[in-house]
Order: structure tokens, then C-alpha cells, then sequence
């Protein structure tokens, strides 16, 4: 009978632990009983990608803590979590469930393409505001209440023609792409589209897959027979990696450029090929060593924390923290509140926010409004392109 | 010239699937088992070099000789561990023994290195030769000509040596070998020892060639080389020589005048061909099976 008895005490314990946690999307309280805006995101901490998951949770935190040091936000401690989805939509949606379980208030989506959009279906059902850092496709703000940091890709490609054009880099551009990659096939599309508005000469287009992605010999035979001066390099960086030891190692002098894609090379690329970046560009609205606030003390401080130099992603993921919060302080209203997702959706659209990647309104498509500028890399550093 | 330079970096590529392919080939001739682990044997070495080379600053060329005796190490281990209890056994458990090896290593790599993708160390700086319009990367001209030396050399063992015979007498009658003398599970010891070490040199190719390697650096070359293998003639040595090299110049040509995507298709397509035509492989020899 003891025995029985002890059992349900054990039980109606843990029961009580479980309704303690499952306050869903409420009021939510520190240890020292302070209120918490609770923003969750995912990202690829591990596996190939990791440098973008880890530089989005390294930026969203130390915009955090700079909050937090000044006080919060109306009387809020703001808390950022950021998961490991290893670029993957079904472990996105899985770290979405979790942080929702965990009181989740505002959303910072997911760190690469497929996993956000696989979290945008899941914070159409919630109604919560999401704001992806670096969600470049179309689709990442398909829904009313998604939106991003970052341009979308069809936007990327399209600037870059324009960049290219405009500065004069090159004037005869081939193009590199993998066709099974959905990123690198919509930049692909819209700067072969605004090549042709521009009256800038593509001379050849080439691909890959998934399946072939480190030999690129015969592709950049092509590149180098065709007199291109310029490479257009729609990539994530470990592919571009492969690129650009090769294009080295055959003689092909062209300038390689790419888009947000590419950056996180110099780590890629590793220590003893950081050499053969020189002069690589890539097209980003951040610049680590700009002089211009809020830019510079953030560099400072990135690097002071985290030993790195700090990359678009984890400019991104800064600046998708303090517009939350912005948008938070613009609302008004309380997590938990009714009409508090929609009021926080209605402010994304009406606050403009100074930022490390420069001043950014948004639109109610959920697209940013900002300038685009590119970075060169000198001497192992990325530099703003003059 | 485009013709010609695709040419050449066809043959270095086909050099490495050779390489690997010899592996595969002498274990099977041999042993009469595939061994699904061989590719990522090539993942080793290469991981083992850069911990020689990176980790603890030893000489590029003595972490790259070193990595061969740790892929030497471990195939013979592999074989001990995993394939020896086996002898017996029907070739599908041993089949199947060999995936799960291959599994392991990647998953240990993976615990050990991480999955992100490291930069290898160019043990060998030659610069890209000119001639005329033609350039000809220096990793090229070094593989192959490391290729050939060994090949050579393969050949003159098999032909020439003591153990060399024991081998072809093993390949040919594991029972009728016993009785003469040989110990059938010591000549299969070095058969996999030297099938190792020539993984591993093909992993330092693999990794001057492409500059970076991972966890799951051998599953695809290894897949490539074992067709290799099968294209030649599986369990003879001159035909996974032919076979890796056709193998990686077909692979080459199809990326550039047929289609940068479909070129593995073509490559499989190939094989299938030529295994209808040929279903024992170019080199292939035909066995009567005795009932």
C-alpha cells in the first residue's frame, strides 16, 4: 500500500512538472521572476553547413545580450534559442515543435532555404511572426506573417548583373551553377535574365549535381576556352572551395563572383589555400570592416566574443534580432495577449531599422528594403568593395 | 586542345579509380569477396595524412608514406576483425559484413574529424605545364606517373616473386594452394595489406587532386572503382588498370561533349553495355564451373 502510494506521489509530481512547461505561447518568467520575449530559430550547427547555423546563432545572441545589458526591451528580458536542424526541413520542423513546447513568442525561421520554408508552413498554422535571417528563397516568405533579413535569391542574381555592370568587373561572364540546387538555380535564372538587360556577354553556362560536385575539370576547360573574364558563381562555399583550388591548380585567371552564398569561403577553403581567394568577390549588403555604425561595433565585438570575423549570416541573424525587437516595442502588446502575432506582423511593416546590413524597411511581401553592395577579399579579409 | 586536356585529366582521374580498383580486384581474385569497405579505406589515408601533416607537423612526404602504413594497418585489422571469421560463410554474410565495415569507418571519421570537409595539404607543389595552348596540371602528371610505377611494380611482384606465385596459386585453387603449402590466410593478410596501401596512396591523389576531403570522401570513387574493377574484369589485375583509366576518360568525355549531369549515367550505362556483351569484363576469364 506504501508502495502504491509512493507511486502516485511520483505521478501527480510529474504531472505537475509537465503542466509547468506546457504554458504554450504565454507569459513566460526568468528564474528571478523577470518577463521573457522568447525568440527561437534553427539553423545547421553540425554537418556541412554549420558555419552559417553557428554564425546565426552566434549573431542573434550577441544581439541578446546587448539588449539584455541595456535593460531589454518594455520591461522584457529577451531570450534567443537557437536549435541545430543540420540544413535539414524535417529537423527544422522538429526544433520548431520543440521551441514551441518551450513558449516560443516570435520565430527566427530557419538558417538555410529548405529548412525555412519547411518552418513557414508550420508558423502559418501558429500565426506567430517569423523573421529569417538568411532564408533566401522565394518561398521563404510565402506566407503573410514570414519575412526576412536577407535578399531573396531571384533579387540576388539580379543585383549582381546589375553590380557587375555597373563597376564594370567583367565583361565576357561564364556561369557555374548546380542544377540540383534550388538556391543556386533560381540566381542562376534571374542573373542570366539581367545579363541580358544589361547587355553583359555570357559565353557559356555550365553545371553540376549533387553527384559530381568535386571535380570540376572539364567545366572549367569550358570556362577558360571561352575567354570569360568573369565567373559567376551561384554556390554555397564548399563548392565554390572545390572551384576555386581547381580553377588555381589549371591556370584559369578569371575574378570569381558570387552572392551570400560564398561567404564562410575563407574558412572553407582552409588556412593554407586562404591565398587563392584574393580578389574574390561576393555580393553582400555587410562589410566586417566598414567604419560606419552600427557596423564597426559589432565587428568589434563579434570578434572579441567569438574569436571570428563576423560573416553576413551572423550580420543577419544580429539584425533579425533587434528588428524583433523593434517590431515588439512598436506593438505594444504583451506575449500572450490576444492579437498579439498579429500586431507583431503589422509592425514588421511599419519600423525601419538601422542595421549592421544596412537600413532595412520591409514590405507586407515580407522582402527587405536596402541597399546592395558587394565585398572583395584582400590579404585573407573580406573588404567593401570601392 | 580541349580535347587533348579533358584527355589528360580524364587519365588522372581514371589513374585514382585504378588505383582503388587494383584493390578490389586482387581482394576478390584472392579472397573471392567484394569489399564494400575499400573505398573509404581511401578516406582514411587521406584523414591519416592530414593528422601526419597538420596535427603533428611532421614533413608533408614522410605524413603521406606514414598514412600508408596506418591504411595498411587497418585493412588488416578489417580483414582480422571482421572478414577472417568469415572465411567459410556464404559469400552474402560476407558481402554484407563488408557494407557494414564500410559504415563504420564513415560514422567513426565522422566522431573524429567532424562532418565538415577539410583542406588536404598540397604534399607535392608542381606547378601547371604549358604547351602551347595546352595546359597540364602538375597533380595530373604526378598521378599518373605514380600510377604507372606502381602498376609496374604490381605486375613484376604477382609475376615474378615467391609470394607473388602463392597469391596466383591461391586465386586459382584456394584448396589445391593449401595442400602444396601456402598458408591461403597469410597470402590473404598481404593481399589486403597491399590493396590498403594502394588505397592510400590513392587518397593522398585523391586529396592533391581535389584539395578537400570528408567522412564520405571514399563512397563515390570507391562506387567508381569498383564498376572499374568489374569493366576490366574483376579479379585481374591488367584489367582494373584498363578498366579505372577507360573509366575515368569516359567519364571525362561524357561531361564534355554530352552533358555535365548525366555523365555518372553514361558511365553506369557503359558498364552495362559492355557486361552483356562481356560478362566477365574485358579481361575477364572465363571459368567453367564444374558441377
Amino acid at each position: 500500500m506504501k508502495k502504491l502510494l509512493s507511486v502516485l506521489l511520483a505521478a501527480v509530481m510529474m504531472l505537475s512538472t509537465f503542466t509547468a512547461c506546457g504554458g504554450g505561447s504565454g507569459e513566460q518568467t526568468t528564474d528571478d521572476g523577470e518577463k521573457v520575449l522568447f525568440i527561437g530559430g534553427s539553423g545547421p550547427l553540425t554537418g556541412d553547413y554549420a558555419t552559417y547555423g553557428t554564425s546565426v546563432k552566434n549573431g542573434a545572441t550577441l544581439a541578446m545580450e546587448e539588449i539584455n545589458a541595456k535593460g531589454g526591451t518594455n520591461g522584457y528580458t529577451v531570450k534567443v534559442v537557437v536549435e541545430d536542424d543540420q540544413a535539414d526541413p524535417q529537423q527544422a520542423v522538429q526544433a520548431y515543435a520543440t521551441l514551441m513546447d518551450d513558449g516560443m513568442h516570435v520565430s527566427l525561421g530557419g538558417t538555410t532555404s529548405g529548412a525555412c520554408i519547411a518552418v513557414t508552413e508550420e508558423v502559418k498554422k501558429d500565426g506567430l511572426l517569423m523573421l529569417t535571417p538568411s532564408g533566401s528563397q522565394l518561398e521563404c516568405t510565402q506566407y503573410d506573417n514570414c519575412f526576412r533579413v536577407c535578399f531573396e535569391d531571384s533579387n540576388q542574381g539580379l543585383y549582381a548583373a546589375d553590380f557587375i555592370k555597373d563597376n564594370n568587373v567583367g565583361t565576357k561572364v561564364a556561369v557555374l551553377y548546380e542544377k540540383s540546387n534550388d538556391y543556386s538555380n533560381g540566381l542562376k535564372e534571374s542573373f542570366e535574365k539581367q545579363a541580358a538587360v544589361n547587355g553583359l556577354e555570357i559565353v557559356t553556362v555550365e553545371a553540376f549535381t549533387d553527384q559530381s560536385n568535386t571535380d570540376f575539370s572539364v567545366q572549367l576547360q569550358a570556362v577558360k576556352n571561352s575567354g570569360a573574364d568573369l565567373l559567376f558563381l551561384p554556390l554555397y562555399a564548399q563548392e565554390a572551395a572545390y572551384v576555386i583550388t581547381q580553377a588555381s591548380s589549371m591556370g584559369l585567371d578569371v575574378t570569381f563572383f558570387g552572392c551570400d552564398g560564398l561567404d564562410g569561403i575563407l574558412e572553407k577553403i582552409g588556412a593554407e589555400n586562404v591565398a587563392l581567394t584574393e580578389g574574390v568577390m561576393l555580393l553582400t549588403p555587410f562589410a566586417a570592416d566598414s567604419t560606419t555604425e552600427p557596423t564597426a561595433s559589432f565587428t568589434k565585438s563579434y570578434t572579441a566574443k567569438y574569436g571570428a570575423t563576423p560573416d553576413q549570416f551572423a550580420a543577419d541573424a544580429y539584425d533579425a534580432v533587434y528588428a524583433l525587437v523593434a517590431a515588439f516595442e512598436k506593438a505594444g502588446l504583451n506575449p500572450g495577449d490576444e492579437g498579439f502575432n498579429e500586431a507583431m506582423v503589422k509592425a514588421m511593416t511599419e519600423i525601419e531599422v538601422v542595421g549592421t546590413t544596412g537600413t532595412m524597411t520591409w514590405d507586407a511581401n515580407g522582402e527587405p528594403d536596402k541597399n546592395a553592395s558587394a565585398v572583395v577579399i584582400k590579404d585573407g579579409a573580406y573588404v567593401a568593395y570601392q | 586542345m580541349n580535347f587533348l586536356s579533358n584527355l589528360i585529366s580524364g587519365l588522372s582521374l581514371g589513374s585514382i579509380y585504378a588505383l582503388i580498383a587494383l584493390g578490389y580486384t586482387m581482394v576478390y581474385g584472392i579472397a573471392k569477396m567484394l569489399n564494400f569497405a575499400h573505398g573509404d579505406i581511401i578516406m582514411v589515408g587521406a584523414f591519416a595524412s592530414i593528422v601526419f601533416i597538420n596535427n603533428l607537423g611532421l614533413p608533408m612526404i614522410l605524413g603521406v608514406l606514414l598514412s600508408i602504413v596506418v591504411c595498411v594497418a587497418v585493412g588488416v585489422l578489417v580483414e582480422k576483425i571482421a572478414y577472417k571469421p568469415l572465411r567459410s560463410a556464404p559469400p552474402l554474410s560476407v558481402l554484407i559484413t563488408a557494407i557494414g565495415v564500410s559504415y563504420f569507418l564513415q560514422s567513426l571519421a565522422q566522431l573524429i574529424f567532424g562532418t565538415n570537409q577539410k583542406a588536404f595539404p598540397k604534399f607535392i607543389q608542381v606547378a601547371p605545364v604549358q604547351i602551347g595552348e595546352l595546359t597540364i596540371k602538375g597533380e595530373s602528371i604526378v598521378t599518373l606517373a605514380v600510377t604507372v610505377a606502381i602498376m609496374i611494380a604490381l605486375t613484376l611482384f604477382i609475376n615474378k616473386t615467391r609470394m607473388g606465385k602463392a597469391m596466383r596459386a591461391v586465386s586459382e585453387d584456394r584448396q589445391a594452394a593449401e595442400l602444396m603449402g601456402i598458408s591461403v590466410n597469410r597470402t590473404i593478410t598481404i593481399t589486403f595489406a597491399i590493396g590498403s596501401a594502394l588505397a592510400s596512396v590513392a587518397g593522398s591523389f585523391y586529396g592533391l587532386t581535389y584539395s578537400f576531403i570528408g567522412p564520405y570522401t571514399g563512397s563515390m570513387p570507391g562506387i567508381k572503382a569498383f564498376v572499374a574493377a568489374v569493366f576490366g574484369g574483376i579479379g585481374s589485375i591488367p584489367g582494373a588498370m584498363i578498366g579505372g583509366i577507360l573509366l575515368g576518360i569516359i567519364e571525362n568525355m561524357a561531361k564534355a561533349y554530352i552533358s555535365t549531369e548525366l555523365s555518372d549515367a553514361i558511365v553506369f550505362g557503359v558498364l552495362i553495355i559492355v557486361l552483356l556483351f562481356k560478362p566477365t569484363g574485358l579481361l575477364g576469364k572465363k571459368i567453367n564451373e564444374k558441377v
